[in-house]
């Protein structure tokens, strides 16, 4: 079924009996030529692309719980491509070109909203690491401008100008940054690879591989054994439990990172905006409430929810940043388990076991990447070669001294 | 309207309020809610999507209907729900998410068009053309979104936080909380009882039944009087516990000054209290759920303990003719409680064919409301008898009653999930509760007040017993004991929209068309309708939504399941959450020893981490910073100049290995230091990029002092430490940061040594023979002060860094400027040093960016194959170690006054701006006075073998594109003669 | 939190830094031949378990111990907390 304006008056006129489910309830059949193991936003979108623009049939996406229920659902919808590395920015900045052209390519709107990411500059040492920042962006063909404090004004006058312990003194932007209703990203690929013939398979657990000489067969699963000429796996923050029934051991560790929403209020905030003495980052959704995050609360976790102190945290950050926000109430606070890599960059490579393909590592920034590591996935599991936006993300890049960090801070997870 | 007697209210007193730019009184007592109820008052906003018309739907937290824009200015407060304010004299609110008038809300038409705006409509359509959304349709859709409006006015009451420690958190002041805090004060253990609502009691102020043969509000009360009079009970009122969080630890916020038109003086409007509590009992009660049917949302149509609530508590009554709905036995009491009260109850109309009598009304069994009427307030209700005749009501207000749900949320906020009980037909606590705590009363499924009261004391008892504290049970007072008598009734089947969640307009068509298009599973249905997503996040909505997706699925409610409950239990403003970390005092501020000094001079301070540092130091005539900044470096390198390096990070390492230590710390050797001597260190993560540099100085054979960077000060220490304890516990070292513990300046120039031969006493030789270039030593310094001094140089220049305590860095720092005066000393900022150090090629925060290694930084060989140290193993990685790696090299404008952008890019001259090209980056950039030209540093590919090319420094961010040459980051005295001299 | 220091008694987890999984007591010799596997291992690959969890925390706003914590991560339970010295010690590791 096409969604349209002109579909939605139908309906409205005829009782809306004529709407769908968006994606089926298949069962489980015996053997498919890829199965995608995690049904969030990299999973679905790595489906999607691999049977519309790489031609491939007889795919399944296996789902523990829901589909979208893990980060995809969880995280405050920023889209970027503002990147430092060479490893980094062409694939970022491929994602972002396709959130450009996302709804009407998988005919769902997303609400891709490009309304501009703006992270702030509070010291000349912070202005230098963003003017090398911004011209790596150029060159890879980002967009990217340099605000002076003045410009920053003009556009977020509410901000703490007058009286802030750490004064900003200019900023970052990137005009094409914005946010994402994020559900419905999983949505539309779910719905969009669903229409292409991809079996959903929800309330399915991975309980093992079956690998034989050396190759992985398929997977064990709560609903049987599902064969697989290929398994893909993109499970996230459970990316250690999950590729340990494979015998690896992963250069991840598992992290919480809380994120908040306020009550509903009027259009205050016109863009993403990231505080850059402190951790706080804050967009404002259509629907009125103040979506906005910190830092990861530190300490391994698999719980998907954190502590007061960062709670508190993230409350100072947005109260030095923004004195307006005192009467503002905090809605509601919810955790997502980070896949959090050595380098803080991700992996989208081969396994050592023929067969098996590995997508993770995505620390907090997964979201922004998920078409472009949607379509990256579905290029190294088609073709067997990584595309061309993403060489760098192998798992042997620790080994050989080739990692990819941002952040300048070393093989220690909590830190990127 | 309000009625003759009765309530809780001061009748003696009379309070001023505004709502809707209408006057109204009220009394001491009212919430908002009440006094505008009393005064005739229904409606008081409007919904999110539809901006139907709302008035309450409860009488407390969990209110989705009736949010205000609470004062003005500064402070005001949107979404704030009247059923919480308490009402003070010049209180006054406005409605919100209505334009132009609450009466007359043009995006009403939403209302009309409601066929189209179904769950998810927004995700099919929109789409074409792409640019059209964010110029278009979502600007439409924002201003039409939202509730309340926010100030960008900053707030301006304080806001507090603090620790408490107890060993019996209670949360809620009801019959179970208020008997549990009896059990346990009088044990002596030390007990908090929160509650949310500014007079204790909980339901027993709503109700008009008996305890021990008095009213339920005077018997809490008198228990509330008894634990006042214990000094190890902590009463808190007005204090909302908001979340359960790890190993015993709750948020909660006190609301202190929130009944008073500002805070006084000294006090703050909110605390954040974080309790630290052994163990916790919840008797946070239960909440009652509607009943969803056609247009049961207008204003007057409420559940109907909230209209009991009003009548007894507040003798407040919606209208003179109610009726009630109902699917329980608890629909029986409101509507005697009303007909007690003089209320005139039109009917009692109960689902079940089954129903019990009633006495004063006129009993309607197995009936049902299928429809209601009433723009902006209820008049009348269309009920379908149990033979099938539709027979209407008039009445303006009714009550609906469709069960209740204990109030587990706080039970959930870990790991729990809640277990359907089909005695009560509703989700109780089950396991996984959050650690120490237990759940009494309602919160647990017991209804009755006999039970709630008996439970209280018992669940106290024994956690007091899991403590090891001996609990006698107070004996129980005398109350009612009925059964919970319910049959499970969701919602009246209806063409017409019938209201689930009354806040964000999702109605049981939503849910039927979620469920039609796949959305199924709980979390499915939340996020597609926005179910529960309101600002009571579903406290009233999300039973009913769950219970119809479980009717459509045929699976049982407890498979069906329910969403996650998350913290924090009501919302919470962000103000009591930051605290007093706000504005200036966001974060701690570091002064250097010489701040006040400074100061006195007219310095202009820049933020370093939490320090403030001089940054340059201005003087008469001077109009740019870079006037100031180019004569401080022209004197220092003329004459001398001081600087304030305290900031640096100081730790001693002392002990018989302290040696050994370094020499495996840093990546060069340390084993063969002589005492008296200090060296450079380059410290590497044990991944082998470049961590940290500093120096180290031997003051005696097991006594080392080692400095980082001021950044790195903390993180260098705790991984020394963990390098000390986890890696070679057994080595004699020990170390201390000692960085407040000195103030360090920095003497630098041609004069340095005779205005330090001023200084030092006269004992210590420091000529150049004596004391010559990586000297250190401890001496004394004014006749007597103990001091370090090290003869090391960031500069370039002839330098020291001298150190005294702390206490005597202000004395030392006016001593250094009056002795120097003959020699013209300057005090130098931060910025002049760090023109000092790019012009000598020293690297910097901007080099030692967590990325290079020491091959990048031109210090391939300092790291030792000899022995081990801490990531040197990993720095011979064949990625770190590649031929072309970057190397630290200078660049100079072939136009001297062009200005090289750090951040800049290296292209060759002509080559196309894309990443391809990229050949490195430029660092750090200044004006060289000393030569008279910009200067720069940064990073190059093979960089040492591309000394004298020319090459680009573009910078398209800054449209800026300079042609550099490539040289030595060593531009100042590249052979050291200066700093030996 | 609540860490158990085993000196100082319950201590808010707030006072302290995190570092991550307590094998990296166990740091491989650098100058044994061919290291560099054993290096890459130690510094990049980790059991990351949903369960029992041993690791590094450093009470740096207390007595500056570096603690070994065995904690659940996903219930976040603290079983057993030790002095990080006595681990490495018991490990092996001398001088």
């Amino acid at each position: 079924m096409r969604y349209s304006g002109f579909r939605v008056l139908k309906e409205a006129l005829t009782g809306h009996r004529g709407w769908t489910p968006a994606w089926r309830e298949p069962a489980p059949q015996p053997h498919y030529d890829i199965v995608i193991v995690g049904g969030g936003g990299h999973g679905l979108a790595t489906a999607y692309y691999l049977a519309k623009e790489f031609r491939q049939h007889r795919i399944a996406v296996i789902e523990k719980g829901w589909i979208g229920g893990g980060n995809v659902g969880r995280n405050t919808t920023i889209i970027r491509s503002n990147y430092l590395l060479d490893g980094n920015e062409p694939f970022y900045e491929f994602s972002l070109k396709l959130w450009e052209g996302l709804e009407q390519d998988f005919n769902y709107n997303a609400m891709v909203s490009q309304r501009g990411i703006l992270n702030l500059i509070h010291t000349d040492a912070q202005r230098d690491a963003f003017t090398r920042r911004g011209n790596a962006m150029i060159l890879n063909g980002a967009d990217a401008e340099l605000l002076s404090a003045e410009q920053v004004r003009r556009e977020y006058p509410f901000l703490n100008f007058d009286d802030a312990r750490f004064p900003i003194k200019g900023g970052l932007a990137q005009r094409r940054g914005g946010t994402v209703r994020h559900d419905a990203v999983a949505w539309g690929y779910a719905r969009g690879a669903d229409s292409r013939g991809v079996d959903i398979l929800q309330n399915c657990e991975v309980t093992g591989f079956r690998i034989e000489h050396g190759k992985c067969l398929g997977v064990e699963t709560s609903r049987g054994f599902i064969g697989a000429g290929k398994v893909g796996v993109a499970v996230a923050g459970s990316s250690s439990r999950v590729m340990a029934k494979a015998g690896m051991r992963l250069p991840i560790e598992s992290h919480v990172l809380q994120a908040f929403v306020s009550e509903g209020l009027k259009p205050v905030l016109p863009g993403v905006i990231t505080f850059g003495a402190g951790h706080f980052y804050c967009s404002q959704s259509d629907k009125g409430g103040l979506v906005f995050g910190g830092d990861i609360d530190g300490y391994n976790s698999y719980a998907q929810r954190g502590n007061l102190p960062v709670i508190e945290d993230v409350a100072e950050g947005g109260m030095a940043l923004f004195p307006g926000l005192g009467r503002v109430r905090l809605l509601r606070v919810w955790g997502g388990i980070m896949d959090m890599s050595m380098d803080g960059s991700p992996i989208i490579d081969r396994t050592h076991v023929d067969g098996l393909y590995f997508n993770g590592g995505w620390c907090y920034g997964g979201f922004k990447a998920t078409p472009a590591s949607g379509w990256c996935f579905a290029h190294l599991l088609a073709t067997g070669t990584p595309h061309p936006t993403a060489t760098a993300y192998r798992f042997d890049r620790f080994e050989r001294g080739y990692m990819i960090d941002e952040k300048g801070m070393g093989a220690q997870p909590n830190l990127h | 309207m309000r009625l003759k007697a009765g309530g809780q209210i001061d009748r003696d007193t009379k309070l001023s309020f505004r709502f809707d730019g209408k006057h109204y009184k009220g009394h001491p007592g009212d919430t908002l809610a009440s006094a505008l109820l009393a005064n005739g008052v229904r409606l008081m906003g409007r919904s999110f999507k539809y901006h139907r018309p709302r008035g309450v739907l409860t009488a407390g937290s969990d209110e989705p209907n009736a949010l205000v824009e609470l004062r003005s200015g500064g402070r005001q407060e949107p979404n704030t729900r009247a059923t919480v304010v308490e009402l003070f004299d010049g209180l006054h609110a406005a409605p919100q998410n209505a334009w132009p008038s609450l009466r007359f809300d043009a995006l009403a038409i939403n209302d009309k068009l409601s066929n189209f705006l179904t769950a998810g409509f927004y995700y099919k359509t929109f789409m074409w053309p792409a640019a059209f959304w964010e110029k278009l349709y979502e600007p439409i859709i924002r201003r039409a979104a939202g509730l309340g409006s926010i100030t960008t006015q900053p707030d301006p009451d304080p806001y507090d936080k603090g620790f408490l420690h107890c060993d019996l958190l209670i949360i809620g002041a009801g019959p179970s909380g208020l008997m549990a805090a009896l059990t346990a004060g009088r044990a002596g253990a030390r007990v908090i009882l929160a509650d949310e609502d500014f007079r204790m009691g909980g339901r027993l102020n709503a109700e008009s039944y008996a305890i021990s043969e008095m009213a339920g509000s005077d018997w809490a009360a008198q228990i509330v009087a008894e634990l006042v009079s214990l000094p190890n009970v902590r009463l808190m009122p007005r204090t909302t516990v908001f979340g359960a969080f790890d190993h015993g630890i709750y948020g909660a916020v006190e609301r202190v000054s929130d009944h008073l038109p500002v805070p006084q003086t000294g006090k703050p409007r909110q605390t954040l209290w974080r309790i630290y509590t052994r163990r916790t009992l919840l008797c946070a009660g239960a909440l009652e759920r509607p009943i969803a049917f056609a247009n049961n949302d207008r204003p007057g149509i409420m559940t109907a303990s909230a209209l009991r609530a009003y009548v007894n508590r507040w003798a407040v009554s919606p209208a003179e003719t109610v009726a009630v709905f109902t699917n329980n036995d608890d629909g029986h009491r409101t509507a005697a409680d009303l007909i007690a009260k003089g209320v005139k109850v039109a009917a009692l109309i109960d689902t079940r064919p089954d129903a019990p009598k009633a006495a004063g009304t006129e009993l309607l069994a197995g009936a049902q409301v299928i429809d209601t009427s009433g723009r902006l307030g209820l008049t009348g209700v269309t009920v379908k008898l149990a033979n099938g005749q539709t027979r209407k009501l008039a009445c303006g207000a009714l009550g609906v009653s469709g069960g209740w749900n204990p109030n587990v949320s706080l039970t959930c906020h870990q790991r729990g999930r809640p277990a359907w009980e089909e005695r009560i037909a509703a989700f109780v606590p089950a396991g996984d509760l959050p650690q120490g705590m237990i759940v009494a009363g309602a919160a647990g499924g017991q209804f009755s007040t006999h039970a709630t009261l008996a439970g209280g004391a018992e669940k106290a008892a024994q956690a007091l017993t899991d403590l090891g504290i001996t609990a006698t049970k107070p004996d129980l007072p005398q109350a009612e004991d009925a059964p919970t008598r319910i049959t499970p009734f969701w919602h009246v089947k209806s063409d017409k929209r019938a209201w689930l969640d009354f806040q964000n307009d999702v109605t049981v068509k939503d849910v039927k068309l979620a469920h039609q298009e796949g959305f199924r599973s709980v979390e499915h249905l939340k996020r597609y309708t926005t179910l529960g997503m309101a600002t009571d996040q579903g406290k009233t909505s999300n039973m009913g939504g769950l219970a119809i997706m479980a009717e459509l699925t045929g699976q049982s409610i407890a498979q069906t399941g329910t969403t996650m409950f998350r913290p924090p239990y009501t919302p919470v403003a962000m103000g009591v959450l930051a605290g007093r970390s706000t504005g200036q005092d966001f974060r701690p501020t570091r002064l250097t020893p010489s701040h006040h000094w400074a100061k006195e001079q007219g310095a202009v301070f820049v933020e370093v981490g939490m320090w403030l540092r001089a940054q340059w130091f201005p003087r008469k005539g001077e109009t740019t910073w870079r006037e100031s900044v180019d004569r401080e470096v022209s004197a220092t390198r003329a004459s001398v100049g001081v600087c304030d390096v305290t900031t640096l990070g100081k730790i001693d390492v002392q002990g018989t290995d302290a040696a050994e230590f370094l020499n495996r710390s840093y990546c060069n050797a340390f084993a063969k230091l002589p005492v008296g001597r200090v060296r450079y260190g380059l410290m590497l993560r044990e991944d082998g990029i470049a961590f940290d540099d500093g120096t180290a100085a031997r003051l005696a054979e097991d006594h080392f002092v080692v400095t980082t960077t001021t950044a790195n000060a903390v993180p260098v220490y705790r991984h020394m430490e963990f390098a000390r304890q986890c890696l070679w516990p057994d080595m004699d070292v020990q170390l201390i940061s000692t960085t407040e513990a000195w103030a360090q300046y920095a003497i630098a120039g041609p004069n340095a040594r005779k205005l330090l031969q001023k200084i030092v006493d006269p004992a210590f030789d420091i000529s150049n023979d004596a004391f010559p270039f990586m000297a250190c030593a401890e001496i004394t310094v004014c006749n007597g002060c103990p001091a370090r001094l090290f003869r090391i140089s960031f500069s370039g220049e002839l330098a020291y860094e001298l150190a005294v305590p702390t206490r005597y860095g202000d004395a030392l720092i006016r001593r250094i400027m009056a002795e120097g005066a003959e020699f013209d000393v300057t005090p130098y900022g931060t910025e002049a040093l760090g023109v000092m150090r790019i012009e000598k090629g020293h690297a910097a925060g901007n080099e030692l960016n967590g990325q290079t290694t020491a091959l990048n930084l031109g210090m391939g060989r300092m790291v030792s194959e000899k022995k081990d140290s801490i990531g040197a193993v990993l720095s011979r990685r064949e990625g770190l170690s590649t031929a072309d790696a970057l190397k630290l090299v200078g660049f100079r404008p072939k136009n001297p006054q062009s200005r090289i952008p750090a951040g800049a890019h290296l292209l060759e001259k002509g080559a196309k701006m894309i990443v391809a090209n990229d050949l490195g980056y430029v660092t750090s950039a200044c004006y060289s006075p000393t030569l008279e030209s910009y200067i720069a540093i940064g990073f190059l590919k093979n960089g040492q073998a591309r000394m004298g090319e020319t090459l680009r420094a573009a910078s398209p961010l800054t449209g800026e594109d300079v042609e550099i040459e490539i040289v030595s980051a060593h531009f100042v005295d590249p052979e050291g003669d200066r700093l030996r001299a | 939190m609540i860490i158990n220091h085993p000196l100082l008694g319950p201590c808010d987890a707030q006072e302290f830094t995190y570092k991550g999984d307590a094998r990296l007591i166990d740091r491989p010799d650098g100058m044994a031949e061919g290291s560099g596997p054993a290096f890459y291992d130690y510094a990049y690959l980790r059991d990351n378990p949903a369960g029992e969890h041993r690791e590094l925390w450093f009470h740096e706003q207390g007595d500056r111990s570096w603690l070994v914590v065995t904690r659940n991560t996903v219930t976040h339970d603290i079983i057993s907390v030790e002095l990080a010295r006595d681990v490495a010690r018991s490990m092996g590791r001398s001088r």
